[in-house]
């Protein structure tokens, strides 16, 4: 990063009381403060939001992409994790 | 828009910036191909071809420069906007292009490029950036042209964008799509109130319909046999229309939208064809196109010094910014989150963030 370049940050909004924040975009700020007010004009010009969280992408840690087979297949053998495994008599199926 | 700058397990900080992967492996490239092939998207930290890099940061920079050039035709009309009605909707529609700008930024930025190294190329002339604000916004009705016509274009262009197969891009035309149909439907409803208006009035729209009516076909490109980059970018899921069909698209949604207005689209070649089922339109001016695009635009000396008049008389507001957040964090000694966090701090486990599956 450019010395100068004011610091990348991630925002995330939740959209309405009652739902997560979710992960909207980026920007640039240098500090959480103008993050908050640069992300609040950016990303909520239309009610979008009702909340904000920013945070510094450098301080985001991610799972290595070239790990998805090992990270996330496994469940794929694990149905009985889900309660369409239980094929249960027609009379107690709603259950 | 889920960033090159998140930490990754096995990556030093150096390799973080986008080349880190191997440039040709056989086996990378079978993956990538069947993720287009399934019609997925690819996310920045997954492996893609250098070219397939190099085409999405030329294409997402040029249209977020676009964005943020575009803010100056219409930006010169805010002071002079006829009712304040008419002043906020203009303020609101430029504060959106600004945002564009980001979105698409922020979308290249996840392609190993830096914001600074965007702004420069296209302060110096390196990049280019739509050539339609090249042309000038002489009357009013030339803003109500914008919107209805340049917006118009610019969203036929743009939805087919929203499937691309770099997930930021798609993701950043969502949005712009959304808001860009507000553009469209003031731009339009500003000359209707014209065209309801004096004479006079009712002219200023014709002659701003005359102006824009043909950079505005232009605007999608050169005819599909003389594009160099069409093919290799509908291969990569970059491109989903061609020029000449989107462009056909947009003439045939404009012209009964000119007949409801009450204006007459400049081209005497115009009519319906039945056998077709396409509105026949005359040639372009492919002289007039690459001479804008080469920056011999009427306007291309003026937009360029405006945006790096800007970009120096904000200068010192970045840099007291920063000089004050890196005062802050000094006087503190420890990262806090009203503060923000020094070049090379430590990193507080508090502040960590999982984010898989957030994005």
């Amino acid at each position: 990063m450019d010395r100068n370049e004011w610091p990348l940050w991630e925002v995330f909004i939740r959209s309405r009381s009652g739902l997560d924040h979710k992960h909207c975009g980026s920007l640039h700020a240098p500090d959480a403060r103008m993050a908050l007010q640069n992300a609040r004009d950016i990303y909520t010009r239309r009610m979008e939001g009702v909340s904000i969280w920013v945070v510094r992408s450098d301080q985001i840690h991610a799972s290595d992409p070239e790990a998805k087979p090992e990270m996330f297949d496994p469940a794929e053998d694990k149905i009985y994790r889900h309660p369409t495994f239980y094929k249960l008599p027609p009379e107690v199926d709603h259950m | 828009m889920y960033t090159q700058a998140i930490d990754l397990p096995n990556q030093d900080p150096d390799a973080r910036k986008g080349e880190a992967q191997a440039p040709d492996n056989p086996d990378y490239q079978a993956q990538f191909d069947a993720t287009l092939e399934r019609g997925d998207f690819i996310e920045p930290k997954d492996w893609m071809p250098e070219g397939y890099r190099k085409t999405l940061v030329r294409q997402i920079s040029q249209h977020a420069h676009s964005e943020i050039v575009g803010m100056l035709p219409e930006g010169n009309w805010i002071t002079r906007a006829p009712t304040l009605k008419r002043k906020a909707i203009l303020l609101a529609k430029v504060q959106d292009e600004g945002g564009h700008g980001l979105y698409l930024y922020a979308a290249a930025e996840t392609l190993g490029v830096s914001r600074d190294a965007l702004i420069e190329a296209l302060h110096s002339g390196k990049a280019k950036y739509s050539s339609i604000f090249n042309y000038p916004t002489l009357t009013w009705a030339d803003i109500g042209a914008i919107g209805w016509l340049v917006d118009g274009a610019a969203i036929m262009n743009q939805i087919p964008l929203t499937r691309c197969s770099y997930g930021p891009y798609a993701r950043a035309m969502i949005r712009i799509c959304k808001e860009e149909s507000f553009h469209q439907r003031q731009g339009f409803d500003l000359l209707l109130t014209m065209m309801r208006g004096t004479p006079q009035q009712r002219a200023m729209v014709q002659d701003a319909v005359n102006r824009w009516w043909w950079p505005v076909l232009m605007m999608f490109g050169p005819h599909d046999g003389a594009s160099t980059h069409g093919e290799q970018s509908a291969r990569w899921g970059i491109k989903r229309i061609s020029n000449d069909d989107l462009r056909q698209k947009f003439v045939d949604a404009t012209v009964p939208q000119a007949r409801v207005l009450g204006v007459t689209l400049p081209d005497p070649q115009l009519r319906w064809n039945e056998a077709r089922g396409h509105w026949d339109f005359g040639p372009i001016d492919w002289q007039e196109f690459w001479n804008v695009v080469n920056g011999h635009g009427p306007c291309a000396r003026e937009r360029i010094a405006e945006r790096v008049k800007a970009h120096e008389d904000g200068a010192w507001v970045r840099e007291a910014a920063l000089a004050y957040a890196r005062k802050r964090i000094a006087a503190k000694g420890t990262p806090s989150p009203s503060t923000g966090w020094g070049e090379g701090e430590a990193r507080s486990a508090k502040h960590e963030v999982r984010i898989s599956g957030a994005a």
